[in-house]
């Protein structure tokens, strides 16, 4: 186990993870979607794991759960309280599923099936781990309805999903999720597809829910805000790698890797003054088909030295504990706002180098764009 | 950009009392009418040139349905859109088009909006084409679009999915630029790109702002992003505006319940502000558009009106608030019999 994983001991680590890699054979060659995932969730915790499309945060949760298709080339240890995951039947998995470890998924249209009622899928999920009466199923279903801010459960229990909102479908989904007290529930995106006053009330069902159970949590996401408010613990993840973890705290006020830091600046934030400019990540993620050796980052960033061409590099200390970056020149983030080291500019980026490259039929050079030139700003 | 400066120019749109309705058809071969949804339900705001205006709200609250009113894309039943001054909504079909040179969209799915089949370069001289003018120098005027917005225009003969959304959305802007607008109507321009992508595009659509004068609609349902660009914010709840003022007013002394509810949901990527922030939540769903509660639209889930005694709680469900100039100049107006009755 790496370094890294092994630090703090305060708590039972339930799930770990480590070096996980998941490789998709597809006709145009593999898909590297996770290289190399390593983290330990504790009893208790709330891992918030953030990064943007593609940066292979979902795929590495549901690894986790057994969930990938048979052509998924999976490698690396998943280990539940000891136990190792990977190589498991799909029957095995199943006991495990839904009873210590739960999900979440983020379309709640899709999660729950529109043929049957709300109380019976949530009895379903009971039943299936547990021999008890239909009676006390229907019970536990009415009481599992109340945690999550159903309001009428009894009326409600009878009614088909169509018959309920988007955010009290989530919330329906949440209560399968907490049907029998999981140790572990994984969340992907869970608020996404949902308004905000919504979010806010499925948030606050998530934590009643972790509450009520005593569970661990993943939480993954790509909005830095929900994390902020419910992780204990961030991991950041890029081009399918871990690039930063460590704290909430840490994350958020010192950030050691540029990527994160560009992210944060990015942000418009309620918080912020108006006036002030957004620093945005010049570029777009790089193709996990033909990742070039060395940083992935490299293309969008500002600090890349001839050194990050060659070397990719690890995840390594940063002094505080718990925090880890994987960046050569972490140490020169100390104390950096976004938009010192970002530039406040709104063109974008010509595409990646390699990008052409991938598109049969175009040729030719693919050259930078120049800056355009700009009145100066008077803000 | 600068909000604070007093424009004495007329506002260049204008919205009057707009309504929209859509039918209701009932099941089976026949789809009678049976009903109607008012999506959008009175809506009045104005937008001086070189201005921006918010308008926010969840979904279902007909501020998509608004913005296609105005461009007639789906005629108002009722109410004026004023564009200097002249009524779209009873402009004929040659009045549309040559306003149409002044008032363009930029729609929210940078993957739907654009034609998978034409190069990007045709995709953006298709306005041109489409209005006559198309000069001679036709590639030249495509290519400044192209730099203009931030990408290579060396790359105007690829097709839309050579590039990246973000890149899509700049195209999209290219394409709304092209005929010279005076008012942009923005549908959820960033809301589907990734925050590293959309703060580029929010940087662009200022600076095109500030170097072109133009007017902007900014449709969205991220409070953080409209707070950033917007000098005026509408807050939208079923068909109506219940809050408009301008920004910094709007965030720091919000009066409707309803925006308050919203500014204080929003999270913040701050994790101390977060862990000592207290939320005002608010309960349950917007209720369906075809049935809207009576009186106060917001009352159903209102976290103001069970603090309130019974005979104003009455006045909630009886009588319906007017947008009324509060407190701080007629700027700022509020549709809450009891705005501010709890600061």
């Amino acid at each position: 186990m790496s370094e890294y994983s092994r630090l703090s001991t305060e708590s039972e680590v339930l799930l770990a993870v480590d070096n996980l890699t998941v490789d998709f054979p597809t006709a145009d060659g593999v898909v590297k979607a996770v290289r190399g995932v390593s983290y330990n969730l504790r009893a208790g915790e709330v891992l918030g794991i953030v990064g943007e499309s593609g940066s292979g945060k979902s795929v590495s949760s549901m690894a986790v759960m057994g969930l990938l298709p048979k052509s998924a080339q999976i490698r690396g240890s998943i280990s539940f309280r000891g136990e190792e995951l990977l190589g498991r039947t799909e029957k095995e998995f199943m006991q495990l599923r839904g009873s210590k470890i739960a999900m979440i998924f983020q379309d709640p249209m899709t999660s729950l099936n529109p043929v049957y009622k709300i109380g019976f899928q949530l009895a379903e999920a009971v039943l299936a781990h547990h021999d008890i009466g239909r009676e006390a199923a229907r019970k536990r279903a009415l009481e599992l309805l109340e945690i999550v801010g159903i309001p009428f459960p009894e009326r409600r229990i009878d009614q088909y999903p169509h018959e309920f909102s988007g955010g009290m479908r989530q919330r329906v989904v949440i209560a399968i999720a907490m049907a029998n007290n999981p140790d572990v529930i994984i969340a992907d995106e869970p608020t996404t597809a949902l308004d905000v006053t919504v979010q806010a009330q499925v948030l606050e069902a998530l934590r009643s829910a972790q509450r009520e159970t005593g569970a661990a949590m993943v939480l993954i996401t790509h909005d830095l805000g929900v994390v902020a408010g419910q992780a204990d613990r961030v991991l950041v993840m890029y081009a399918g790698k871990p690039v930063e973890i460590g704290g909430v705290d840490e994350i958020y006020y010192e950030p050691r890797m540029p990527y994160t830091l560009g992210l944060l600046g990015s942000l418009p934030r309620l918080d912020a003054d108006r006036a002030e400019r957004l620093t945005p990540i010049q570029g777009s993620p790089p193709s996990l088909l033909s990742l070039p050796p060395g940083c992935p980052f490299v293309p969008r960033c500002p600090l890349a030295k001839p050194t990050c061409d060659e070397q990719e590099p690890e995840l390594v200390p940063t002094g505080e504990p718990g925090h880890y970056a994987a960046c050569h020149f972490s140490a020169s983030l100390i104390g950096k706002r976004a938009d010192e080291v970002f530039a406040v500019t709104a063109a974008d980026a010509a595409l990646p180098a390699s990008y052409g490259a991938e598109i049969e039929g175009v040729t030719g050079q693919v050259t930078a764009i120049p800056e355009q030139p700009k009145a100066e700003q008077s803000e | 950009m600068s909000a604070t400066d007093i424009d004495p120019s007329a506002p260049i749109l204008e919205v009057r009392n707009l309504v929209k309705e859509f039918p209701i058809k009932s099941k089976g071969v026949v789809r009678r009418t049976v009903g109607s949804v008012q999506a959008v339900s009175g809506v009045d705001f104005a937008i001086r040139p070189g201005h921006t205006l918010g308008l926010v709200g969840e979904s279902g609250c007909g501020k998509t349905t608004t913005s296609r009113a105005i461009l007639h894309l789906q005629p108002a039943n009722s109410g004026q859109v004023l564009f200097q001054g002249r009524d779209v909504t009873r402009m004929s079909r040659t009045e549309l088009r040559r306003m149409r040179r002044d008032m363009q969209i930029v729609f929210q799915d940078p993957y739907a909006s654009l034609n998978p089949r034409i190069t990007v370069s045709e995709i953006i001289a298709e306005p041109l084409k489409i209005h006559g003018l198309y000069e001679p120098d036709g590639r030249a005027q495509v290519a400044d679009l192209m730099a203009r917005v931030g990408l290579n225009p060396e790359h105007g003969n690829r097709y839309p999915h050579e590039f990246s959304g973000g890149q899509r959305q700049r195209i999209g802007i290219a394409r709304a630029l092209a005929l010279k607008p005076k008012v942009l109507v923005l549908d959820e321009p960033v809301s589907a790109l990734d925050v590293s992508i959309q703060a580029g595009v929010i940087n662009l659509l200022e600076d095109l702002q500030d170097e072109l004068g133009l007017a902007y609609l900014f449709v969205a349902h991220d409070l953080s992003v409209v707070r950033h660009i917007a000098d005026e914010v509408a807050v939208m709840y079923l068909g109506k505006i219940v809050e408009i003022a301008q920004t910094t007013e709007l965030f720091e002394h919000s009066q409707h319940p309803y925006t308050k509810a919203l500014i204080s949901a929003i999270p913040i990527p701050d994790p101390r502000r977060e862990r000592e922030r207290e939320r005002i939540l608010v309960e349950g769903d917007v209720p369906s558009p075809a049935d809207p509660p009576s009186g106060c639209r917001f009352r159903t889930r209102c976290p103001l009106r069970p603090t309130l005694p019974e005979g104003d709680q009455a006045r909630c469900s009886g009588e319906e608030p007017t947008l009324i100039g509060r407190g701080r100049g007629d700027a700022h107006r509020v549709a809450c019999h009891f705005a501010g009755a709890n600061d």
